[in-house]
Formats: structure tokens, C-alpha cells, sequence
């Protein structure tokens, strides 16, 4: 049956709820412009924490997202698109870079990495920033301790020919029933470092990019 | 009213939001893994639900009745917009971790219902009391859910901790055994946990249905 008969509001009730609704809105706006500025600042921290992972705060004094440029070099960085490449500087002088590398040849697609180099050429740490390998198997390659075995390693250390997992005569451990994985990340380790040792001028001299954040 | 009514019709221990009235689920089985992040969108939660139900008894004379859900969907969106923001600022690690849930307390229909059931009749000092009493029953109840998932899914206790304030997530908190089942800190575990917690209030607690408080639209209460 029919429900209660519908009356017409009286257009004081529609006044109070547009003034609600402004006052809702209003809340919203306020505290989003309360708050911008000290999101922007903790999304800065946040991006240098993850360089500041592979490469050491102290080798540089100057500010790693103001310094970056974008170079693509699909043999050598892993893919078509641009990477960027972060410089770091001490008292002026080239430092290290940090580096994104596209490692090919993963089990499940290409891997991304974060290759800190210094300005010798050694490379200070690796990061695994995404991966599409298996869980349980070729996800190891993010372990610390698997992925550390890179730290202070170098085009000459150890030499060319010795830049292979263990399985194929190189100096890199594998991991335990993934081999797939491990040798994508090492080809990927090796072809930054050429990459660096190839360009390392244009890369501190190029200008820098501006990052949006 | 008299104490015994005020009681009754906000027992929050008795009519439990989650035990009895089932109420609010969706943020107690996804964001409860730890104690951590289960007091994080508790304490967030909470303080959303005591300032809707003051405030939806502070309006209520201004709107009509046809108009009365609108008006607490628009409280509890700005609330939950500004609570959002402050929480992306100010702890931004936790923020993080409970992700999505944060904006969804805006569906939390423990909100709506406290404005629909009580606050819209009540006077806002009662509405206050009905808001603090159901924020403390949820308090109550995630931590008890992020200890019992936490505990069997990881051995730990509080892990994590200082993502409540400001910190990333790092202190390690207490370890009472190492390993732990991994199905706890998943859905299926969540729900098992519901049931276990709900046997265990139906026992020790008991249900009691808090009266309804819906009288005609012509009477008001307190």
C-alpha cells in the first residue's frame, strides 16, 4: 500500500542542507591546504630515503631529487623508456649516481633495480624496487643477503668473464632452485656498470631535469 | 531518563558493534594483522564516530526528517576527509599501511547507524556518551583482534608500534614465539577470529539487544 503522502519540503529545509554541504566541503578544502605542505615534504623524504638506500648520505652533500637527469639506452638501462639517473656530488665533484635499471630476462618479465654507483665505478648497494618472480623462489633475489653480494663489486672486480652466476662459471651465487632470476639481475648489475663507465661524463655534466615529485 | 535507560539504550558491552550487532566489519577483518595498525584505524574510527553523533544532535533540529540521512553522510564525509588528511600528513607510514580503509570509514555503518538510532532523538551531551561508549568498545575490540592475529600469525606483540607515532614501522615489539601460523593474518583467518571472539563474547559477555530507540517522530528522548 502506499506509504506516507511525500510533502513538499519547505525551501528552508533545502537552505540548511546546502549549508551543510558548503560547510562540509569547506572542512575538506581547509584541511587539505593544512596539510599540503607537509605531505609534499614527507613524499620528499620518502624518495630520498629510497636512493639514500643504495647510496650512502655521506658520500654527498647535495640534494639527490634536484640533480637527476633521464637517459635511454635500451641495450644497456633494459628498456625503450627513459631512466633516471640521480647524481650525486661532493664539495662539486662527481660522487656517485644512483641509477634505474630495467634488468631483462626475469622469470616473470623484466625486473627494476636500483644500482648506486660510485664515482669509481664500484657499486655501492643494489635494490630490487619491482618484480613479477615467483614467491618462495626467484622473490629471493630481494634478500639482503642475496642482494648484498653486489656491494663494492666492479667492472674489475670481479673481471668481464666473471660476471655470471656460479652455474655458468661467473663469481654470483644463485639461489637455491631459481637460476633464471639471479642471472637476470647480474646481467642487469653488469650492463649499469658499462653503462656508467661508457658515459660517465655526460651524465655529471648534462643539465639537470626537473622532477615532479 | 534514568540511568538504567541511558544504559540501555547505548550498551555498547552488551550490544556489541561487532559481536552482536555486526556492525562495522569491513575495517575490523582487513586492517586488523597487527595491534598497531589495528589501534591505528580503531583510534581513527572512534574519533569519527563521537564527533558525528555530537554533532548530528547538535543539527538535528535544522533538518528535516526526509533530509536526515543526507545530513549524516555529509558530517561524517567531512570528517572522515579531514581525519584522512591529517593522517597522510602527520603519520604518513601508518597512513601507508592502512591504506584504503582510512577513506572507507566513511562507510563504516557503525556511524550511521548511532547517528540514525540515537543521536538524531537524543540530546548531544547523551549522544556524546553513546559516541564515547561505542568508540571504546571498538577500541577495545581491534586491539583484542590485532593481538590474537598478530600473535598467532607472526609470535609477536605490538611490532611495529612506532607507526603510531610517526615512526616507519620498525620497532620490532615483542616476540613470544618465532614462526606463527600465516593464515591468521589473512581473510580467512580474520573470520575465523570473528567467530572465536564472538563465541568467546557470547559466553563471558552475553548479548543483550539495547532497546530501540526509534519512538514516533514526535517524541524526543532525554
Amino acid at each position: 500500500m502506499p506509504g506516507p503522502e511525500a510533502r513538499a519540503l519547505p525551501w528552508k529545509a533545502l537552505v540548511a542542507i546546502a549549508v551543510l554541504a558548503l560547510a562540509a566541503a569547506a572542512v575538506a578544502v581547509f584541511a587539505q591546504r593544512g596539510t599540503r605542505a607537509r605531505v609534499a615534504e614527507n613524499e620528499r623524504l620518502a624518495a630520498l630515503s629510497v636512493l639514500h638506500s643504495v647510496l650512502p648520505a655521506d658520500v654527498h652533500d647535495n640534494d639527490l631529487l634536484a640533480d637527476v637527469i633521464e637517459a635511454t639506452d635500451e641495450e644497456l638501462l633494459g628498456s625503450t623508456r627513459p631512466h633516471r639517473i640521480y647524481r650525486a656530488r661532493m664539495g662539486g665533484a662527481p660522487a656517485g649516481v644512483v641509477m634505474e635499471v630495467t634488468a631483462r630476462g626475469g622469470y616473470g618479465g623484466p625486473l627494476e633495480l636500483l644500482v648506486g654507483v660510485l664515482a669509481d665505478g664500484r657499486v655501492s648497494a643494489v635494490r630490487i624496487t619491482a618484480h613479477r618472480e615467483t614467491p618462495g623462489i626467484g622473490d629471493g633475489v630481494e634478500r639482503k643477503d642475496w642482494i648484498s653480494q653486489f656491494d663494492g663489486r666492479s667492472l674489475v672486480d670481479p673481471p668481464p668473464e666473471d660476471w655470471l652466476v656460479k652455474r655458468d662459471g661467473g663469481s654470483f651465487d644463485e639461489l637455491t632452485g631459481a637460476t633464471i632470476t639471479p642471472r637476470a639481475v647480474v646481467k642487469g648489475v653488469y650492463n649499469a656498470l658499462l653503462y656508467y663507465k661508457q658515459h660517465a661524463d655526460s651524465i655529471y655534466e648534462a643539465p639537470s631535469i626537473a622532477v615532479p615529485l | 531518563m534514568s540511568p538504567d535507560e541511558v544504559i540501555a539504550r547505548t550498551d555498547a558491552w552488551h550490544d556489541h558493534p561487532a559481536f552482536a550487532q555486526l556492525l562495522g566489519l569491513c575495517p575490523l577483518l582487513a586492517v586488523t594483522t597487527s595491534v598497531a595498525r589495528a589501534l591505528g584505524i580503531a583510534v581513527a574510527s572512534a574519533i569519527v564516530l563521537v564527533l558525528t553523533s555530537t554533532i548530528v544532535s547538535l543539527l538535528r533540529k535544522f533538518y528535516a526528517r526526509e533530509l536526515r540521512l543526507l545530513s549524516y553522510v555529509l558530517v561524517v564525509g567531512a570528517l572522515v576527509s579531514a581525519v584522512d588528511l591529517v593522517m597522510h600528513a602527520w603519520l604518513p607510514a601508518l597512513y601507508a599501511q592502512l591504506g584504503l580503509y582510512v577513506p572507507l570509514i566513511a562507510t563504516n555503518c557503525l556511524l550511521l547507524s548511532r547517528a540514525e538510532r540515537l543521536a538524531w532523538h537524543a540530546n548531544t551531551g547523551f549522544a556524546a556518551f553513546d559516541g564515547l561508549s561505542h568508540a571504546a568498545a571498538i577500541v577495545v575490540t581491534f586491539v583484542a583482534f590485532g593481538a590474537l592475529r598478530e600473535l598467532v600469525g607472526h609470535g609477536t606483540v605490538l611490532a611495529g608500534a612506532d607507526l603510531l607515532w610517526g615512526g616507519s614501522g620498525t620497532l620490532p615489539g615483542v616476540t613470544l614465539f618465532h614462526g606463527g601460523v600465516l593464515l591468521a593474518t589473512l581473510a580467512p583467518g580474520a573470520f575465523l577470529a570473528l567467530a572465536f571472539l564472538t563465541a568467546v563474547h557470547r559466553r563471558f559477555v552475553g548479548v543483550r539487544r539495547a532497546a530501540e530507540p526509534r519512538p514516533a517522530p514526535a517524541a524526543r528522548v532525554g
